[in-house]
């Protein structure tokens, strides 16, 4: 497909990495995190690490929205299906996430709740339309991304006076993340991963633009290369980044310019900026509670707001004991360091959220490179 | 989740709507978040919203950029 498989080509990935070879120091090591599921899953899907020399490691970020969610806003919506009896919706992904009492919310659907997967926001509230007798609630998690077609959904659900439609909104930024690995308690706690740059997301991007970033290269002196989901664009970036530490520059670059400038979409975060506001704490999974790193609906349209419509208390969950997500979260551990990895905790039977996505640290090993060392 | 993908807008429908031909698989998205496409326009499409569009003359640019090193390394990937 266009501007798909150009971005895939073998002969040209073989270039690149010959260039890489090149370029990098064999003096040095190069550690450079992608901080998107995207960028994971395409390392580990296409093998680029193969490609890569030896003291060049890619660290896998904390950018899977799915594996970010906690066991409690989890449980809130099983609470909301099964015990308030709403019709409730949400992504695909969110499905398997692992909560308490041996739920998710597959398992709370088995039990009798009426949980259902929507592709997209509008279906949520389409189901709403045609649903009036049923409370209809959309479980909305996601960094930059999915955020807009949210905002969209509640000012559509507004404007056609639905009563009957409300969104648990669990909606993370992608900066504060990016903040936590840098900066943390925990940094100290299970010692600091050696970082010389970022790799950029992609979709989050095209959201929020690129400035967003220039923070973190300037007051962390990390150099930040945006890239696109495609193999040949994860090379380009590592290429880039390896240029940018050679020469001790730490500078924002693009190199997803076909999608992303510096400004972002103007209209998409108008529209955020219009429907919801800051939290000032919220909880993450594996990297506990960060402030100013989530979003909630403004009191304008707390009538969509499923936690002033519904009795919602969030009751934080911690994580099971053996499970490493939140090291692996912060790139200390890798998947194949933890002890349940591939034994009791599978994609068939996540334990730990990186299971879970296909975007998730551990599922991406499990798929792809589960084998490689063996 | 993040998992989007660029398709090309073939019909131009009322409230924001659009279709999009996906290797000929077509499907019904919202132009909500995106101003001024026109048919023929690729987008990023993401959780049934076009998030933005695609330059194509940058792709063009970031694809020239690696044919030229597809050219430079061939001699070394020789040896």
């Amino acid at each position: 497909m266009k501007y798909i498989d150009e971005f895939r080509d073998g002969e040209v990935a073989r270039g690149l990495a010959e260039a890489i070879r090149r370029e990098a120091n064999p003096e040095r090591r190069y550690h450079f995190m992608e901080f998107c599921g995207g960028h994971t899953h395409a390392i580990s899907r296409y093998g680029v690490s193969d490609l890569l020399p030896d003291n060049v490691k890619m660290i896998h970020g904390p950018g899977c929205p799915v594996c970010v969610l906690p066991i409690g806003r989890v449980d809130q919506a099983i609470r909301l299906a099964l015990e308030n009896g709403v019709t409730l919706c949400t992504y695909g992904d969110c499905l398997r996430v692992p909560a308490s009492d041996s739920l998710s919310l597959l398992k709370a659907k088995a039990r009798g709740g009426d949980i259902r997967m929507v592709y997209s926001s509008a279906d949520a509230v389409a189901l709403a339309q045609k649903n009036p007798d049923k409370q209809v609630v959309f479980f909305a998690i996601g960094f930059e991304t999915t955020t807009p077609p949210t905002a969209v959904a509640i000012k559509q659900a507004a404007t056609l006076g639905l009563k009957n439609f409300s969104v648990l909104c669990c909606h993370v930024l992608t900066p504060s993340a990016i903040s936590s690995i840098l900066e943390s308690p925990e940094v100290r706690q299970w010692g600091t991963v050696p970082l010389d740059g970022f790799i950029g997301p992609a979709h989050v991007s095209t959201i929020i633009g690129s400035r967003p970033y220039e923070f973190f290269a300037e007051e962390y002196r990390k150099p930040v290369v945006i890239a696109g989901f495609e193999p040949l664009d994860v090379m380009q970036a590592i290429r880039m980044l390896i240029r940018q530490v050679n020469e001790g520059r730490a500078e924002v670059e693009n190199e997803f310019s076909r999608a992303v400038d510096r400004d972002g979409n103007k209209k998409a975060q108008q529209l955020v900026a219009e429907v919801f506001e800051m939290r000032k704490n919220f909880e993450w999974r594996g990297l506990n509670i960060l402030p100013y790193s989530a979003l909630r609906i403004r009191s304008q349209f707390a009538e969509f707001d499923a936690e002033k419509r519904f009795p919602l208390d969030y009751q934080p969950v911690p994580d099971h004991k053996a499970c490493e997500c939140g090291a692996i979260l912060r790139g200390v551990k890798r998947p194949q360091d933890c002890k349940l990895f591939g034994t009791v905790c599978t994609p068939e039977n996540p334990i730990g959220s990186c299971m879970v996505s296909s975007e998730g640290a551990c599922a991406a090993h499990y798929t792809y490179g589960r084998y490689k060392d063996v | 989740m993040c998992l989007a993908i660029p398709a090309r807008i073939v019909e131009l429908r009322s409230d924001d709507l659009a279709v999009v031909d996906l290797a000929g698989v077509k499907k019904e998205i919202s132009l909500a978040l995106v101003d001024n496409v026109v048919v023929g326009d690729y987008v990023i499409v993401h959780v049934g919203y076009a998030l933005n569009k695609l330059d194509p003359e940058e792709a063009a640019k970031t694809l020239a950029l690696f044919a030229e090193l597809g050219q430079l390394d061939a001699p070394s990937a020789v040896h």
